[in-house]
């Protein structure tokens, strides 16, 4: 195993991040959420559903699409990157599990959607999805721990049933993906006509599917340099070409939805969410869109992982700008996070780093030596 | 709130052969139902006693006084707005002028936002009208104050154990066959309870019979779908500060998605299950083709 003396300090400061989270959290469930939180009536939702969850669930998209390319599209050349996606993925949801557990005012109910249906809500189908797709993320990377603990029987019947799975976790993530921005459908008074579309499930998803591709360049970029693992730069220059593509149809499909709607003359009004919808547009979409079509750049590490950071910002701005800046104008108050919140929000993204490396460290997520032919050989 | 005088018209005429009065999309399921129950809410009478208030307060078991917004521990308060334009009071007259008061609370919307929009359906719609909080059921999402569109359901920031808190209209008191608390209380008779379409056809005959008095509309009966608590006046609704808001129940804005969800699962699931297994048998015969060769 690798030893990681370079991360010792770091790992401190996590683990401090995470304890003075946990005493926060603590502070939330005797005193209640108006205790930590600036959140309010008029405001009900949030850093932690903005960035935790909505950001969090965009983010652990690369399990789903990485799935789907290696085994519904059997791009076998993929193989390599599918554990540590599934890995993130995994972690992605567990860490908005626990946001959850914070956020919600009576987590102790948190398992009510399973027996108290309403089929009309859209939290409902979240709920269930959600709950369905951390399942089949936990069996598929479960076979890491299998193969770990040396159950080869076991992995060998988790290996075969991971067709029907894929589709599975492919459908569920596509609906929720989108879900998550049809929850705001509801609030036509609310949000900013700017994000206001009833495209919002469409763009959501689309968004999704090209920032899952960008995480898992990222996540080969930083086990490159932390773990010392190889850059296979020509899986990452096929990955980037997908995401060209992807945000080419996502930036269409804005501009058809401005234009339809008649949104443009929305960007002369001077103001907050001109500037923040101009930045998720500029930084996430047309930067990396201009990076990518330029040779130079679209065929190196540097330009590629350059690009993947980039979409991974503008997904972060996108979510926060319709779950937060969007709200603010229609819902008449004010909204900045209290600092517990920012704590929270770290230390449960403290909490997932220790776990990754902990799992990098321990547990065979990314196959040693071994290229991606012996994978493929029966 | 761009009632016309035609429709007003119509709006009686219809209220008065007992007809039920809907806007020109469709009719919302509890409207249409007997059952369901209104309060008409007169500002032009309303002169700010505040008795609503109390009784509310006392029925619930909340500790006395005035509120100025709605809480945990206050279902409605009579909210008091100057005037731009004074207008002698009905009863009160010039020393009013240069205000008006009104009952705040929830408007139990025909085809609530809070309810459809209630993962484990803690709130819910009865055919009588009342839209019911069940405590046991909710996980506090707080989703039901991100979805209605009137800012109505308060939360207990401060308790470890929160509840979502709204007025239910009396729903308890409904079904023993009593009108809301508030109703019965009110001295000034700016408080009407009753079936909702008997209720419209009063709310159309107070206009129409003084139409020199009242504004023609009839705030809630297309908002947003319309609603329990409907609402007329001798100035502008928009004067009172009430929101404009779209004329389409809410609900209807995520069902175009969510009912296509059962569709999209089999397109989805169709498709995937296709492209898997022509790429698998394809790649299945190249090798042994391959195989062969050799």
């Amino acid at each position: 195993m690798i030893t990681l003396r370079r991360l010792g300090r770091g790992r401190v400061l996590l683990w401090l991040l995470v304890a003075a989270g946990a005493l926060t959290a603590g502070a939330r469930f005797i005193w209640g959420l108006g205790a930590v939180t600036n959140l309010s009536d008029h405001f009900p939702w949030g850093v932690w559903i903005g960035f935790d969850v909505m950001v969090g669930v965009a983010l652990a998209a690369g399990a789903f699409t990485l799935n789907g390319t290696v085994h519904i599209l059997h791009l076998d050349r993929y193989h390599p990157l599918l554990r540590p996606a599934v890995l993130t993925g995994f972690l992605g949801y567990l860490m908005v599990v626990i946001a959850l557990f914070v956020d919600l005012g009576r987590p102790w109910n948190i398992w009510h959607p399973v027996v108290m249906w309403n089929p009309h809500s859209v939290m409902f189908e979240v709920a269930w999805c959600v709950m369905l797709y951390s399942a089949i993320l936990a069996l598929e990377f479960g076979q890491s721990v299998l193969e770990r603990l040396r159950l080869w029987r076991l992995l060998d019947i988790a290996q075969r049933s991971i067709t029907p799975l894929v589709v599975a976790a492919v459908i569920l993530s596509t609906l929720h993906q989108s879900s998550l921005g049809s929850l705001f459908l509801i609030a036509p008074g609310r949000l900013h006509p700017l994000w206001y579309t009833p495209l919002l499930p469409v763009l959501f998803f689309v968004s999704a599917v090209a920032v899952g591709l960008a995480m898992a360049t990222i996540e080969g970029a930083v086990a490159a340099r932390i773990f010392k693992h190889r850059f296979d730069l020509p899986l990452f220059v096929g990955l980037s070409r997908v995401t060209l593509v992807i945000l080419s149809i996502y930036l269409g499909l804005k501009v058809i939805d401005l234009t339809v709607r008649g949104a443009w003359s929305l960007l002369l009004a001077p103001g907050v969410e001109r500037a923040m919808f101009a930045a998720e547009v500029g930084i996430g979409v047309v930067l990396p869109l201009l990076l990518l079509s330029v040779n130079h750049y679209s065929r190196s590490a540097a330009g590629i992982t350059m690009s993947s950071v980039l979409v991974v910002l503008g997904v972060v701005l996108n979510r926060l700008n319709v779950a937060v800046t969007g709200m603010l104008r229609g819902s008449g108050t004010m909204y900045i996070p209290a600092w517990t919140e920012i704590l929270i929000t770290l230390a449960i993204i403290a909490a997932g780093i220790l776990v990754y490396l902990w799992a990098m460290e321990h547990l065979p997520i990314v196959p040693r030596q071994a290229p991606a032919g012996a994978a493929r050989a029966e | 709130m761009s009632l016309t005088r035609r429709h007003l018209l119509k709006l009686a005429a219809a209220g008065a052969l007992g007809v039920t009065v809907v806007g020109p999309r469709r009719a919302t399921a509890a409207m249409t139902l007997p059952a369901a129950t209104a309060v008409l809410v007169d500002v032009a009478r309303c002169i700010g006693c505040r008795q609503c208030e109390g009784a509310c307060k006392a029925y619930h078991g909340f500790p006395p006084g005035l509120s100025t917004d709605l809480a945990p521990n206050a279902f409605t308060y009579v909210q008091v707005r100057r005037l731009r334009k004074p207008l002698p009071h009905l009863t009160l007259g010039e020393g009013s002028a240069d205000r008006r008061s009104y009952k705040v609370q929830c408007w139990n919307c025909a085809e609530p936002a809070c309810a459809s929009a209630c993962p484990v359906a803690a709130l819910r719609k009865t055919p009588e009208g009342p839209v019911t909080y069940d405590p046991y059921r909710c996980i506090g999402c707080r989703y039901c104050q991100l979805a209605c569109p009137f800012h109505i359901p308060r939360f207990e920031w401060h308790r470890a154990l929160p509840v979502i808190t709204k007025c239910n209209m009396c729903a308890e008191r409904l079904a023993k066959g009593l009108e809301p608390v508030c109703v019965s209380v009110c001295p000034a008779h700016a408080l009407q309870f009753g079936p909702r379409r008997q209720i419209l056809a009063e709310a159309a005959s107070r206009i129409a019979d003084h139409p020199d008095r009242y504004v023609p509309a009839i705030y809630g009966v297309e908002e947003v779908g319309g609603t329990s608590w409907l609402y007329v006046s001798d100035v502008p609704f928009e004067d009172l500060g009430f929101p404009v808001v779209v004329r389409q129940a809410l609900p209807n804005y995520t069902w175009r998605v969510m009912g296509k969800i059962p569709g999209a699962v089999v397109a989805i699931g169709a498709t995937l299950t296709a492209v898997e297994t022509v790429i698998r048998r394809r790649m299945e015969m190249q090798r042994q083709g391959e195989r062969e060769r050799r």
